[in-house]
């Protein structure tokens, strides 16, 4: 357990409210490298990974536009150490306007949109900075428990520069009246890391006359990071 | 600072993740390469269809998702072995259901003195090393990944 990393921040990997995790967690307990060695093992390069400039803006994939209420998502990625992370890759993918993925293995009964992947991938520039256009994902019923239904969220996925850095994580938007009730957002103990999930309405972000915009800041383990709590 | 939190990849990561050629930083026929093969199981021993799977070595990466028999594959070279160490090959595993990504290392069966002497295998209950080496079978390496059960693969801490 790290100093830095107060107990309850990260979500166990049994949480049997979440039911997939019942046959998946690992239950013996993870091996330790000693932390010099965490620390010097580069994480993954993610060069061969295809991104270019138009894949930042998910509402112009297409000959149309998608349906829904525009926003700006950005923020600022940083290390634990409160560096900012340059140039390192933000992958990010969301269900449409309606709560549907393109994906062929979602079956809820919503529209696909023609005009929506909801895919994009960009790079953080020199303040580590990063900036998506798309449209506000729906939220969709799932089969966890009876009425079970997923807060609206956008997927992120960032590796920074180490091994222990690489981060697959869900963005959640402020005052969703689902966000109580949801099992994978409450498998974080701690409602003081359940909030780091959770973007903000920023005024100063939103483009008038044509989009909202949301504030969403990631920090990724950093040098001084020890490693995560194997519970 | 605190990190920000990790959430599950989900179900529905396979039309955004997968990239084209994700699965092979190398050509089959380059220098050294080697083609890994396996399946992701859950503690029913079940194929885990929704999971990702990233190698690398170095410069070297390659994605792939699983596809309904829970199978992967990828093709990259096998690192020169360093002084002290064993050549492995590193690996990250997202999935429905986990939501923290997991790690682990798979090395390489042809190399068993080096194996014997390397120091991370060696902090490995003796019983448990094996789910780290891969098997060779015809013309490429086999290497499963257990998420539980007896044979549970051993994973890293992050």
């Amino acid at each position: 357990m790290s100093e830095l990393e107060p107990e309850g921040f990260e979500p166990p990997y049994l949480h049997p409210d979440y039911r997939s995790s019942v046959l998946r967690a690992p239950r013996r307990e993870l091996v330790r490298l000693p932390h010099e060695w965490f620390h010097h093992v580069p994480g993954p390069s993610f060069g061969r990974i295809p991104v270019k400039p138009a894949d930042a803006d998910l509402t112009r994939q297409h000959q149309g536009e998608p349906v829904g209420e525009r926003i700006i998502v950005t923020g600022q990625v940083l290390d634990s150490d409160g560096r900012p992370v340059r140039h390192t890759l933000v992958e990010v993918w969301q269900a449409n306007a309606a709560g549907r993925y393109l994906d062929p293995v979602d079956e809820h009964p919503a529209p696909l949109d023609p005009n929506f992947t909801g895919a994009g991938r960009c790079l953080t520039d020199a303040d580590g900075r990063y900036r998506f256009v798309t449209v506000k994902p729906g939220a969709y019923p799932w089969r966890n428990h009876a009425n079970a239904w997923r807060p609206a969220h956008i997927h992120f996925s960032l590796f920074g520069t180490t091994l222990a850095s690489r981060l697959v994580t869900q963005m959640y938007f402020p005052g969703d009246p689902l966000m109580p009730y949801d099992p994978i957002l409450n498998s974080i103990p701690d409602p003081r890391g359940r909030e780091l999930l959770v973007a903000r309405f920023d005024l100063n972000t939103t483009v008038p006359e044509w989009a909202l915009g949301y504030r969403w800041d990631i920090v990724l383990r950093g040098r001084n990071a020890t490693p995560a709590d194997d519970r | 600072m605190n990190p920000t939190p990790s959430q599950t990849v989900g179900p529905f990561f396979g039309f955004a993740l997968p990239f084209e050629d994700d699965a092979n930083a190398v050509a089959a026929h380059a220098a050294n390469a080697v083609r890994v093969e396996g399946q992701v199981l859950d503690g029913a021993e079940e194929p885990v269809p929704d999971a990702l799977l990233e190698v690398w070595n170095g410069e070297q990466f390659a994605r792939c998702r699983t596809d309904t028999e829970g199978a992967f594959h990828f093709t990259l070279s096998k690192p020169e072995a360093a002084a002290s160490a064993a050549p492995f090959l590193n690996v990250t595993v997202f999935a429905r259901g986990l939501l923290r990504h997991l790690c682990t290392r798979i090395y390489f069966p042809d190399e068993r003195a080096a194996n014997e002497a390397d120091p991370v295998l060696a902090r490995v209950e003796p019983r448990r090393r094996h789910t780290l080496v891969a098997r060779q079978d015809a013309g490429a390496l086999h290497f499963d990944v257990h998420l539980q059960g007896d044979d549970e693969t051993v994973f890293f801490a992050l």
